[in-house]
C-alpha cells in the first residue's frame, strides 16, 4: 500500500490523536511503543510529530510584543502593606 | 533541610515571602505581573484591562498570602486568581467566537495546506532572529484567533507552563478535558502557522 499523506488511514489517525500527550510523556510505556512502532514505518506522521513539536516550542519561547507598564509607587506600597497584614494574620 | 531537587523560581519566591523574606517580594511582584498581564491580554484583548487584571490579581494574592498553604501551588493559585478577574472584566466577543474544534478539521490536508512564507528564489534565506521574532507575531495572531477554550489552554500550559494537573485547577475542569483542549489548541495553531514551521529549523 502507498502511504499517502492524507492521515485518513486508521492507524495515523488513532497516533494523531494521542500524538500531545505523546510529546508531553503522559502516555503509558505501552502506548508510546505503539506509536514509535508506527512512526518508523510512516514519514508523514513523523513530519507531522516535528512540526507539532516544533510549534509547542514556539508556544513555550513566546512572549507577547504587549509589555505591561511598570507598577505605580502606591499600588506596590498597598501590595506590600497587604503582604504585612497577611503575614500579621497568621501570626 | 534535606536536599531537593530545585523548585521553580516563582515557588522559591513564595516560600520566602510566606517566611516573611521582603527580599523576594519585587521578583515575584514582577515575574506574576508581566505574565498575568501577558495572560490577560491575550485571553481579553484589551490593554487596560490587562492592566487592571495583573495589578488586582495581586492585590487578592498579598491580601490572601495566608492562605497559601503550599508553595508548589502558587503558579495554579495565582493564576486562578488571574482567570477569575479576567472573567468578570471581559467585554464579549473581543477575539475568535466560542466554537468546537473537530479533530477532523484539524488534520492536515492531502493537498499542501501551508500557505507558504515568501522567500524568493534568489534572497538569503531570513536569519534566525528575524524568523523568531515573525513566527512569535504569527502566533500571537494564531493564539487569538483560537476558540476561547483552547487558548487558554494553550495559554497555561505551554505558554506559562503549569502542568495539566495545575490547569485543570485554574480552569475548574478535569485533567482529560484539558489534553483534549490542549492537543485541539495545539493541532490548530500547527495548522496556521505551518508555513513557518517548515522554513524554522
Amino acid at each position: 500500500m502507498t502511504h499517502r499523506h492524507s492521515h485518513r488511514d486508521p492507524a495515523c489517525l488513532e497516533v494523531f490523536a494521542r500524538l500531545s500527550e505523546f510529546i508531553d510523556g503522559e502516555l503509558p510505556a505501552l502506548d508510546c511503543g505503539e506509536i514509535e512502532a508506527h512512526m518508523a514505518d510512516c514519514p508523514p506522521c513523523i513530519d507531522f510529530l516535528n512540526s507539532l513539536k516544533k510549534c509547542v516550542a514556539v508556544s513555550k519561547d513566546f512572549r507577547s510584543a504587549a509589555d505591561c507598564p511598570p507598577m505605580p509607587p502606591e499600588m506596590e506600597e498597598k501590595l506590600r502593606a497587604a503582604w504585612t497584614a497577611a503575614l500579621a494574620r497568621r501570626g | 533541610m534535606q536536599p531537593q531537587v530545585r523548585s521553580a523560581p516563582e515557588v522559591e519566591w513564595a516560600r520566602r515571602l510566606l517566611a516573611g523574606d521582603a527580599s523576594a517580594f519585587t521578583p515575584f511582584v514582577e515575574s506574576f505581573q508581566q505574565r498575568i498581564f501577558q495572560y490577560t491580554w491575550l485571553m481579553c484583548g484589551h490593554r487596560e484591562d490587562a492592566e487592571e487584571v495583573s495589578q488586582d490579581t495581586l492585590l487578592k494574592v498579598f491580601e490572601s498570602f495566608d492562605k497559601l498553604q503550599d508553595p508548589e501551588k502558587v503558579k495554579a493559585w495565582v493564576f486562578r486568581i488571574a482567570k477569575n478577574y479576567c472573567l468578570m472584566k471581559r467585554r464579549k466577543s473581543v477575539f475568535a467566537p466560542e466554537r468546537e474544534l473537530s479533530l477532523d478539521e484539524l488534520l492536515p490536508s492531502s493537498g499542501g495546506e501551508a500557505r507558504p512564507i515568501q522567500v524568493p528564489d534568489d534572497a538569503e534565506l531570513p536569519d534566525e532572529q528575524v524568523l523568531r521574532s515573525e513566527l512569535s507575531g504569527e502566533l500571537e495572531r494564531a493564539l487569538r484567533e483560537l476558540p476561547e477554550i483552547y487558548r487558554s489552554a494553550v495559554l497555561l500550559r505551554d505558554v506559562e507552563g503549569l502542568s495539566t494537573a495545575e490547569a485543570a485547577e485554574v480552569l475548574d475542569v478535569n485533567e482529560d478535558t484539558v489534553k483534549q483542549r490542549l492537543h485541539r489548541g495545539r493541532l490548530a495553531l500547527r495548522k496556521s502557522l505551518a508555513g513557518y514551521l517548515e522554513v524554522a529549523k
